[in-house]
């Protein structure tokens, strides 16, 4: 072969290679505003749902009347990366204000300072945070006291239970706690075959929102001790929570056999969701259900009920996990202090954050907003709204590497259900290694 | 000797105009590689070294994301195991596959363009449909595939729930797009000389005889062609084994911030550049999806030369 002819295929090679995979970057700047001038803001959102863009266009609209000199010109859908290059590039079509639902990107957001530290706007506003906004909300806004988002509305997750086939099985009540529950799923569960017509829950941690952190929140966890290693393995929560989610494994006919159902499942946004099937009895789940079930006009009664607590735990039952969108102020808008102004209306003003949540199904994230007699009072909604409320319910912290450390527990969670990993001690020390590793590799 | 010197300068003037215009002709190609392979190339090894998050100035960081990345990134080793898994099986599956419907196409004396629209159709298919059809397709629960092999009695594979089957199906679901390698085979098929098989057929040569002898030898610039392509595509292997993880671990439609388990199940179909997405753009690490990035284009580099090596280049030549 001709030299020329190997030269130029390794060069093309190369080419190939690089073109997919090269790595390139800048850096960023701030500026600041005068909010009473006239002025035309960027707010960037992630929502692409027809009712979710009405919802915000009429939030918009409602706050250019309130202040006249803003115009704002919004741009939706847009995703995590695209968020990411426009605040890392800046420049004149970047944003000013952004939405994001990603809460574990905020301590990147924070510790980088792409997101402005909203300190000195709340306090010229005279907003007071903690009487403002529930604690786990004001949480995962934040990155080791520095609050760079506010929150933009919540989700708060609870038991779905499927009403009639309680009644069936001649259940009055939704469970309260852990032992109650596994009673319950047991008796819901009717074996088919070498599979079920009907499973009380799914156990399996590839059950759609059955994962670690949304369990692990009925005890109450802390992800990491007060020098910011992980606490995974010194916190007895997580053993607790790995020990029953196994024995609720073996107690609902083992992994495999669970893992072959679920494989039957349709897909979890879709109407073939296994609680709208009857497939499974009771699930874990989101404040979105009740409207997704309604939608697909499933033919049973359905209930919910906060999900139920460790045994010993029985006094705070009524908690359960909370996430949401956070809101944030680019640092390299020149039109901060007008885009402050957008900000706090959306998240403070009760009459805006009733009407988005009530338009898009979301739980409100302001103490008064959850309180607003204007708030839809369907059944499913108000049960969410008193989780949102209960001091006990609690979130996953932000940390600096977005969401690795949850995904490095789930992982070993995924291995520990299994049987891939046997030791649940020893797994858990190497898990706390792990995310305290991947830690110091991204500070 | 005047006249004489008055030449030479004409010629050096000359040989500078020709010189000139040979590098005007090699510019566009110059810049291009240049800024797209000699830029990121640089850029890649210097961020490699530099702690950079995307956002704030890059600051140097030394070897410590190579030693992360080989020695405490607990992905890494799985997704090397599984791309070289891919490249070894995959590539030489899709390459003898190829090569078969290419000559049974030939072969055929009716209804071969029916039977190459129904081959080449399937690698029009997008990805992302395609891997989701598959999925559905060999779904262990519900699938029409394990229905078959039960009516028949056979053993029914988890598919993409089993670790063990995951790259196996994978595999499948590559040979069924085999269309771009049918056509290419088939060109260089219907390139041989009759002549030649005339008289391997007087010299008394058999089927397997006229393969190895005549047919092999004439389209071997081709096989190597379709096993260094294979090769690198294989390397940047992305969509499928992702959407296939995630389709059967039950997150596809998952909503922000939903956690899933890479490579599912256990960790069997992640592959490198999976990784170059969650290390530049899930944990902000980009000097270290860039070591990742510099281990996939050393192992293009290294398979492309061993092949190169052992079969003397893509081009026969002729003395």
């Amino acid at each position: 072969m001709p030299r020329i002819s190997r030269v130029c295929l390794a060069g093309a090679v190369t080419a190939l290679a690089l073109t997919a995979t090269s790595c390139t970057g800048s850096s960023t700047s701030g500026a600041t505003d005068d909010a009473g001038k006239p002025s035309t803001i960027t707010f960037w959102h992630p929502w692409s749902a027809p009712t979710e863009v009405k919802a915000i266009e009429a939030n918009v609209a409602a706050f250019e009347k309130a202040h006249p000199n803003i115009k704002v010109k919004v741009v939706g859908n847009v995703d995590a990366d695209k968020v990411n290059q426009a605040l890392r590039a800046g420049g004149s079509n970047a944003p000013d204000v952004v939405a994001s639902p990603e809460t574990s990107n905020v301590g990147k957001f924070c510790s980088s300072g792409v997101f402005a530290d909203l300190d000195p706007f709340l306090k010229k506003s005279k907003i007071d945070t903690a009487k403002t906004f529930p604690k786990p909300m004001l949480d995962y806004t934040q990155f080791e006291g520095t609050r760079c988002a506010l929150p933009l509305l919540g989700d708060a997750y609870g038991l779905y239970y499927n009403k009639t086939a309680f009644e069936k099985a001649g259940i009055t009540s939704p469970p309260k706690t852990l032992s109650e529950f596994k009673a319950d799923a047991i008796k819901l569960t009717k074996t088919k075959g070498d599979s079920y017509s009907q499973l009380g829950w799914m156990p399996n941690f590839h059950g759609y929102e059955v994962t670690v952190p949304h369990l692990a929140a009925q005890w109450s966890p802390t992800y990491f001790d007060a020098s910011g290693k992980s606490n995974v393995a010194k916190d007895p929560a997580f053993k607790e929570l790995l020990t029953w989610q196994s024995d609720m494994v073996k107690a609902l006919g083992g992994y495999k056999k669970l893992e072959k159902y679920r494989s039957t499942f349709g897909d979890e946004w879709s109407a073939q969701n296994p609680l709208h099937t009857g497939q499974i009895a009771m699930n874990i789940d989101g404040e979105w259900r009740g409207g997704m079930m309604e939608d697909a006009g499933v033919d049973f009664e359905w209930g919910v009920a906060p999900f139920p607590v460790p045994d010993d735990q029985a006094d705070t039952y009524g908690k359960g996990f909370l996430t949401g969108t956070v809101i944030g102020l680019a640092s390299t808008s020149g039109k901060q202090n007008a885009a402050w102004e957008l900000v706090k209306y959306m998240t403070t003003d009760t009459d805006a954050v009733v009407s988005f949540a009530n338009a898009i199904n979301n739980i409100p994230s302001t103490f008064e907003a959850l309180k607003s007699p204007k708030l839809e009072d369907d059944q499913a909604m108000q049960a969410f709204v008193k989780i949102a409320e209960n001091p006990d319910s609690n979130t996953t912290p932000a940390a600096i590497n977005g969401s690795a450390y949850q995904d490095t527990l789930q992982n070993f969670a995924y291995d520990y259900e299994s049987g891939k990993e046997k030791g649940l001690d020893a797994g858990l020390e190497k898990t706390a290694e792990q995310i305290d590793t991947d830690i110091a590799q991204a500070k | 000797m005047t006249i004489l010197h008055g030449h030479s300068a004409a010629l050096r003037s000359k040989r500078r105009r020709e010189g000139m215009r040979t590098l005007a002709f090699l510019s566009p190609w110059l810049i291009g590689f240049s800024v797209f392979f000699v830029y990121p190339l640089v850029s890649t090894v210097y961020f490699s070294l530099m702690k950079y998050d995307g956002f704030r100035p890059p600051t140097w960081n030394g070897l410590t994301n190579w030693t992360y990345v080989f020695t405490q990134y607990p992905f890494f080793w799985a997704a090397m195991r599984n791309t070289l898994w891919l490249v070894v099986i995959m590539v030489a599956c899709r390459v003898v596959f190829g090569l078969g419907i290419g000559l049974l196409i030939t072969k055929i004396k009716t209804g071969a363009g029916l039977f190459r629209t129904a081959f080449y159709l399937p690698y029009l298919a997008p990805p992302v449909a395609a891997t989701l059809a598959f999925a559905f397709l060999l779904n262990p629960g519900t699938g029409p595939v394990n229905q078959v092999l039960g009516d028949l009695g056979l053993p029914q594979p988890g598919w993409f729930n089993d670790p063990s089957w995951s790259k196996p199906a994978l595999t499948l679901l590559a040979l069924w797009g085999i269309g771009d390698l049918m056509v290419i085979f088939m060109a260089a098929l219907l390139d041989v000389p009759k002549e030649q098989y005339e008289a391997a057929e007087l010299d008394g040569a058999g089927p397997w005889k006229r393969f190895r002898y005549v047919t092999l030898p004439n389209i071997s610039p081709i096989v190597m062609f379709a096993v260094v392509t294979g090769v690198i595509q294989t390397m940047q292997y992305y969509t499928q084994p992702l959407i296939a993880g995630k389709t059967a671990s039950g997150v596809i439609g998952a909503g922000a911030g939903q956690i899933y388990e890479p490579g599912y199940p256990g960790k069997s179909t992640l592959t490198l550049p999976q990784l170059v997405y969650n290390l530049g753009f899930q944990r902000f690490d980009t000097g270290s999806a860039c070591v990742v990035a510099l281990v996939l284009f050393a192992l293009s580099m290294a398979f492309t030369a061993l092949l190169m090596r052992r079969r003397g280049g893509l081009i026969t030549v002729e003395d």
